[in-house]
């Protein structure tokens, strides 16, 4: 019994949030929101799959989800024609399938070297489909794209998917079913011969392995969810344009994997659902939040490289040991600092941008529900005055939680008294 | 036709040696730190707009000076505080690193520029036809592009084999921690490479921003087309870089002007195919169009079945 909690209950709390949460946030916005986290979290999962897992930095991901996508979408629009005889819940594993061939293809192509090889040529492969999107409008619908209609007779459950939450019920069951599976992959055989590959491919080669084949089904593998991702896209937007397989989404989802940590298998959950959070709740506040964003990256890379669920797991040992307490204090001073001085960044990005992209730069602006004219020096003044403040208390923050780190380190080796 | 090649010879020139002006530095970089440096378009652009804006204060003579320079700086800056920083985390961190630089300089510019297209042309000093060939005129500011980067072409070649820092950073490329024995700060010589190439980004952004144009996504679409040279050229050969520079703007330049469509081409040969049915997006598509994804599929190719490129030496 303590067995099966132990193991199946984080999913059994997992299904009954993904049931419970768009009854408590039940606003069509929050389910809107809810679902683009739920696509994600696969699509950011499955990149793990490659970076993660396989030790492959790929820049042209988007290429299978939006493959997937635009398959699903022609998919959605035969199943409404009545020519292909499935069910619309399963249009998502039509592109499934098709990023799994593409996937195969190019994976094969691409994997006979990791490293800067495979990046570039992944870059290359990434660039080379989006510019050839707009050569092909058969199938990637030219500039406007290609849009469905989801609401078909076809179906098996009693949904008839007119209201978002029937969408949103849809992506959770595929959602979870892509988690699990992905899960299970990573203790596979298979699995394990990835990561091993990642860590010294030439060891794996000697034992037998053949390196290129694993990267290869690894890759095509990460590219099938990557695909059943865009194919939840597919029904859930209706639309699916030739910028979805650009630069920009593959960069977003490297971006997402990394922030939420690559080294656990739940830091791409956490980054997906922080990341689509921040850009559809940010975006309605600021211009500026894709300088925000780019600032976390960095920030991220310079200073929490194993990401957030790195910083989580660093605390495990703490937390066993029952030693929490001896950090806090610590943690909320530089938390408290570092709040401080991304306030005066904050302000001072927000008055260049009403300075450079507003209608009438004139005009007061209000931040905080304070109102204040951009041209006036108090602004900067008190802005710079913050990041001051707040960089000298940041300082001296990290140093205390150096030392209460230390103490808690000497405690654990002590026996935690 | 005789005018149209003329000009098309020229105009690949100029555009050639933009892009090896972009290119060398990056080329440089790579080789030597094993970065590929995303950030290196952002600093083309960051010169385009330090170019813009110190030619509306002091003229564009001082731009061409003041800019480059000051892009420099920073890039040595980025170097020292920035990539030092994260390179005790691997090759993937540092990529990263320079990912994100790009994603912030982007935006920085959308900050204090705003996201239009700026107004910057040709300096007065330089606006006017230096000849006319058959009806068309060649400008004086693309003979005076040309100029700069063959003079640049020339001093780096001269730099680095004929200068002892050219030989210092000649060995680093290939044996980074041999000359490091040697009793050299291989540190400094990279920050010295790293900002000297952004300081070359900064030149080419110059001019190139009154060439193209000086917009915020001037980086984005000049980017990948730098990676692709470096790695058809062969990572870490200047003259590699140089020859793929000419090659990719040749592609470019002359498969604008050609309008023929596959089944014109499989026409010349006496094969007629029915361009309708599932195919008929392949059949249709002219080599006009293909222009732009000639360059990747080249990289693509070049990566698969000739890794070290043109003129390189090693693979990685």
């Amino acid at each position: 019994m303590k067995y099966l909690i132990r193991h199946l209950g984080i999913w059994a709390v997992a299904i009954a949030l993904c049931a419970i949460l768009p009854v408590i946030f039940s606003s069509d916005y929050a389910i809107s929101l809810l679902s683009q986290m739920g696509i994600a979290i696969i699509f950011s999962l499955s990149y793990n799959m490659i970076l993660g897992q396989g030790g492959m930095l790929s820049f042209g991901h988007a290429v299978y989800f939006g493959i997937g996508g635009f398959l699903a979408m022609h998919g959605i629009n035969l199943i409404a024609g009545g020519t292909l005889p499935i069910p619309l819940e399963l249009a998502p594993l039509i592109g499934g399938l098709g990023g799994l061939i593409v996937g195969i293809l190019f994976g094969w192509l691409s994997t006979e070297r990791s490293g800067t090889t495979f990046a570039l040529i992944s870059l290359g492969i990434g660039e080379l489909i989006a510019a050839s999107a707009l050569l092909l409008p058969g199938f990637f619908g030219g500039e406007e794209g290609v849009s469905t209609d989801r609401m078909v007779e076809n179906t098996i459950t009693p949904f008839d998917f007119g209201q978002q939450i029937e969408v949103y019920y849809l992506i959770a069951c595929w959602m979870l079913l892509c988690i699990v599976l992905m899960y299970l992959q990573t203790k596979t055989p298979l699995g394990r011969v990835a990561n091993a590959v990642r860590d010294n491919p030439e060891r794996a080669a000697f034992i037998g392995y053949n390196t290129r084949m694993v990267r290869t089904i690894q890759f095509a593998l990460a590219s099938f969810f990557s695909g059943i991702a865009g194919g939840l896209f597919a029904i859930n937007y209706e639309i699916i344009t030739a910028e979805m397989i650009g630069a920009i989404p593959s960069a977003n989802v490297l971006m997402m994997t990394y922030i939420g940590g690559i080294g656990h298998f739940f830091g791409p959950i956490i980054g997906a659902v922080l990341v689509t959070f921040m850009q559809l709740t940010l975006s309605g506040f600021t211009h500026a939040w894709q300088l925000y964003f780019g600032l976390l990256f960095v920030s991220m890379i310079l200073w929490a490289p194993t990401g957030l669920a790195g910083i989580i797991m660093n605390h495990e040992p703490a937390w066993k040991a029952g030693l929490m307490k001896k950090l806090i204090p610590s943690y909320t001073r530089a938390t408290l600092a570092a709040l401080v001085m991304f306030l005066g960044i904050m302000t001072l990005i927000e008055i260049n941008y009403h300075l450079s992209l507003s209608i009438h730069p004139k005009d007061p602006m209000s931040l905080f529900g304070i109102s204040f004219k951009a041209q006036s020096p108090a602004g900067w003044i008190i802005a710079i005055a913050l990041i001051a403040v707040g960089f000298f208390f940041f300082k001296r923050g990290k140093n205390e939680v150096k030392n209460s780190w230390m103490d808690v380190h000497q405690a654990i080796k002590t026996g935690g008294k | 036709m005789v005018e149209y090649l003329i000009f098309s010879v020229l105009n690949t020139l100029v555009l050639g040696m933009l892009l090896f002006m972009l290119s060398s530095g990056l080329t440089l970089i790579f080789s030597m730190m094993g970065v590929l440096n995303f950030a290196h378009a952002s600093f083309y652009m960051l010169g385009a707009y330090f170019g813009y804006q110190i030619t509306t204060v002091a003229g564009f003579w001082s731009a061409l000076i003041i800019s480059p320079l000051l892009v420099g700086i920073l890039g040595a800056a980025v170097e020292r505080y920035g990539l030092r920083t994260v390179h005790k985390y691997g090759h993937v961190a540092e990529l990263l690193f320079t990912l994100g630089l790009f994603f912030i300089i982007e935006e920085g510019v959308n900050l204090i520029w705003g996201r239009n297209a700026m107004p910057n042309f040709i300096p007065a000093s330089l606006d006017f036809p230096l000849f006319t060939l058959f009806n068309s005129e060649f400008s004086a500011f693309r003979a005076f592009m040309l100029l700069i980067s063959v003079a640049i072409f020339i001093g780096l070649y001269l730099v680095l084999t004929r200068t002892r820092i050219g030989l210092i950073i000649q060995a680093a490329l290939t044996h980074p921690e041999g000359v490091n024995a040697l009793g050299h700060n291989v540190p400094a010589v990279f920050m010295m490479v790293f900002g000297g190439g952004s300081a070359l980004a900064g030149l080419a952004g110059v001019i190139g921003g009154i060439f193209l144009i000086t917009e915020p996504s001037m980086a984005l679409t000049l980017g990948p087309i730098v990676f692709v040279v470096i790695v058809v050229g062969g990572m870490g050969s200047l003259t590699g870089a140089f020859v793929a520079s000419l090659l990719l703007a040749g592609l470019q330049t002359f498969a604008v002007g050609l309008e023929y469509s596959l089944v014109d081409l499989l026409g010349i040969i006496g094969v007629t195919v029915n361009a309708d049915g599932i195919l008929r997006d392949i059949w249709r598509i002219q080599l006009s169009h293909i222009g732009p994804i000639l360059p990747y599929l080249f990289m693509v190719l070049m990566l698969m079945f000739r890794p070290k490129g043109l003129l390189g030496k090693r693979e990685n």
